[in-house]
């Protein structure tokens, strides 16, 4: 297949040797789990279970109900629901510190195993061959599958493409391009048929010809795997593209298989294409031949401050603290932990906050590994431009976002800006150019909510002077209506009057 | 020399004519700026300038009596607009950037409706006789509620309309206080050690 080259990109030495060749390991069981209610993009499910419940694994203990999506936008009604990760009972239901970059509190429930690690009832096993899509869906959307390669985003709600849009190829993104991620890899390599399967369900749901399996050139023993799990399966291939970070990037992946661009704005179903990960076609595999939801997941564990580092089949919720101690703890004082590779994961300090849905690595960095905190002058020296991968120019945008002139950073495409990090990557003045990104979007999205507001104001105020004129109005005509029933009253009297007048006459 | 009188006259009529004609027909009752700029403010009427209105704030921002960052609800990124509108350059980081909201005391509270009557937005909840309560993310601080309660049991207080929450978050600027003393200086991405 003739592949396409994508702009930009850069290419890190990416440490995958750490824990490559270590196969997929079990993690003991902790001694709690931690269960945030938000591990997806969308709205937060609720508990639905009370403190000293006992549960077993599979229950689903989170769900944001049709009820309580009533209040939000028709639009934006995605949620996924959650599942209890093993048997125990729930010790807690509280705010708690999240894995999330601001260490802000979330709404978590905790769960402590009871080490029976005992199924419930579990929904049947469907027959993909004799199920309808819309049935897959559901039981997508009931296993509360989301895209496992890290954006969380509700499987469900993506696969809702097929009605709306002309699909024709279903993209499969095994192209793990950040550093020292290796999980997807391991699990290409340890359960492809498992994977093929997911795939199988997934094609049959979007009844799409054909599927793309994009792997990078270098994890030859994932594409071995994944060549001889597909067997004669039809519209099915393996494509090798090149090692590049970020092919893994959907928009990039499909500009080096389709040559074509997803335009600015919109999704790759304009483009009759989807894209899902291989860990989300193994979840999907697990709900539909099993009926089980999705409870685990693969993650990398590695860094140079680990001192095991390697692919663990973790329960979700998990704490970090547990999984380190797992890997037999720290070589040394890691100078920077993460979640999720290191160009784009999320850096957070707190070893108590558990593994979500969208975890895919912790690494624990050295001091060797990082760039200096410091950053010197821009020297204008252009690396940046010709290292991102969307066609934006880093070194403009970041005196605009550092001016807080957001309206003009917009302008120039910041939108655009897919906070790949290749730009703060190749900086010889390390400036956090990507940072700067973060605000900036940030800021552009307050003051989207901004004017947003002022609408809603705008609109209150204009229902009040319509009612307000409605009332004057009604009042007049009551006023009016009286005047004149006074008016005829009199005169009535006036006759009758009169009439008596005449009589006495 | 007659024919020149005559002909200019006849044309200075002429132009006369045509221009008391277009003077009658083309007439414009007001200012096309000040619509152009009405039509850009958020049209609350909240009286927060200091204008009773958003018509004659969009007047004497026509006629250059005031500054662009004069309108609260509409905050920087209407005083953005404003000014590119206007030409003008204006120094947004100094926009006092607090929104205030009415506060309703309900120890002083006597359920008198009076405040709900006057709210623009109507964002004052209650009954007669019953405690009153505003719904912040509705309020544009007109403060008309202000001087029709009989109690003064309404103060204008700053307000975060959002609480913090994950959801809500935002990255803070590099090099900002926040940034530096926590730990979302995100000081790594990966060192440039070089390519393989």
């Amino acid at each position: 297949m003739k592949l396409f080259e994508i702009k930009g990109g850069v290419l890190p030495k990416d440490h995958k040797e750490l824990s490559a060749n270590k196969a997929i390991q079990e993690v003991p069981m902790p001694l709690e789990l931690s269960l945030p209610m938000h591990q997806h993009i969308g709205i937060a499910a609720k508990p639905m279970v009370q403190v000293g419940e006992r549960v077993t694994k599979g229950q689903l203990i989170g769900l944001c109900a049709t009820q309580c999506l009533e209040g939000s936008a028709s639009n934006n009604r995605i949620t996924a629901p959650v599942h209890a990760p093993t048997s125990g009972r729930i010790s807690n239901i509280a705010m708690q510190r999240s894995p999330h970059p601001s260490g802000l509190p979330e709404m978590m429930v905790t769960l402590q195993p009871d080490g029976a690690d005992r199924w419930g009832a579990l929904p049947r096993a469907l027959d993909p061959a004799s199920s309808s899509a819309s049935e897959l869906v559901e039981r997508i959307q009931q296993s509360g599958i989301v895209g496992m390669g890290g954006a969380m985003f509700p499987t469900a709600a993506k696969l809702e493409a097929r009605k709306y849009s002309d699909l024709h190829s279903l993209i499969i993104n095994g192209a793990e391009c950040e550093p020292y991620l290796t999980a997807d890899d391991r699990l290409m390599r340890e359960q492809a048929q498992k994977i093929v399967d997911g795939i199988v369900i997934l094609q049959h749901i979007l009844n799409v010809p054909n599927v793309i399996i994009a792997i990078e050139d270098r994890r030859v023993h994932a594409v071995d795997a994944m060549r001889t799990a597909i067997g004669a399966h039809k519209g099915m291939s393996v494509v090798l593209v090149p090692t590049r970070y970020p092919m893994g990037s959907e928009k990039h992946l499909i500009k080096a298989l389709t040559g074509q661009e997803v335009p600015s704005g919109s999704l790759p179903s304009s483009l009759g294409l989807i894209v899902n990960n291989v860990g989300t076609a193994y979840a999907i595999h697990e709900a539909v031949r099993l009926g089980q939801p999705l409870i685990s997941r693969i993650v990398t564990v590695s860094g140079g401050a680990i001192k095991n580092p390697g692919n663990y089949h973790v329960l979700l919720g998990t704490k970090v603290s547990h999984l380190v101690e797992t890997c037999g703890g720290f070589s040394q004082q890691p100078e920077q932990m993460m979640i999720g590779g290191p160009m784009m994961g999320l850096p957070f300090s707190d070893l108590e906050v558990p593994i979500t849905k969208g975890t895919n690595g912790i690494l624990a960095l050295t001091k060797s590994e990082v760039k200096p905190g410091t950053h010197r002058p821009c020297i204008r020296c252009g690396a940046c431009i010709p290292a991102c991968p969307s066609g934006l120019e880093p070194q403009d945008l970041f005196v605009l976002v550092r001016n807080e002139k957001i309206e003009p950073a917009i302008d120039a495409g910041l939108a655009d800006c897919i906070l790949c990090g290749a730009c703060s990557y190749v900086c010889p003045s390390h400036i956090p150019l990507v940072q700067f990104f973060n605000y900036g979007k940030g800021q552009a999205l307050e003051m989207r909510n901004e004017v947003v507001r002022a609408a809603r104001l705008k609109q209150l105020s204009d229902e009040r002077s319509v009612r307000v004129e409605e009332k004057a109005r009604q009042k007049k005509a009551k006023q009016e209506a009286r005047k004149k029933a006074i008016a005829a009253r009199k005169k009535a009297q006036e006759q009758e009057r009169a009439q008596a007048g005449e009589v006495k006459a | 020399m007659l024919i020149a009188v005559v002909a200019l006259a006849a044309l200075g009529v002429l132009l006369g004519v045509i221009l008391s004609m277009a003077a009658r027909f083309l007439s414009v009752d007001s200012d096309p700026l000040a619509d152009e700029l009405e039509q850009m403010l958020p049209n609350l009427q909240c009286g927060q300038c200091g204008f009773v209105g958003c018509r004659p704030a969009a007047e004497a921002l026509s006629a250059g009596e005031i500054e662009v960052t004069l309108c609260p609800p509409g905050g920087v990124a209407l005083a953005a607009k404003l000014a590119e509108k206007l030409h003008v350059e204006i120094d947004l980081s100094k926009m006092d950037h607090e929104p205030l909201v009415a506060f309703v005391h309900e120890e002083r509270c006597i359920g008198c409706t009076k405040c709900i009557l006057v709210c623009p937005t109507d964002c004052i909840i209650g009954a007669p006789k019953k405690l009153h309560t505003v719904i912040a993310s509705a309020c544009v601080g007109g403060a008309a509620c202000l001087e029709v309660c009989p109690t003064d049991c309404i103060e204008m207080v700053p307000v975060t309309i959002k609480e913090a929450s994950v959801q809500s978050w935002n990255w803070p600027k590099p090099g900002s206080p926040q940034s530096s003393s926590s730990l979302h200086s995100k000081s790594s991405q990966l060192a440039t050690g070089g390519a393989d």
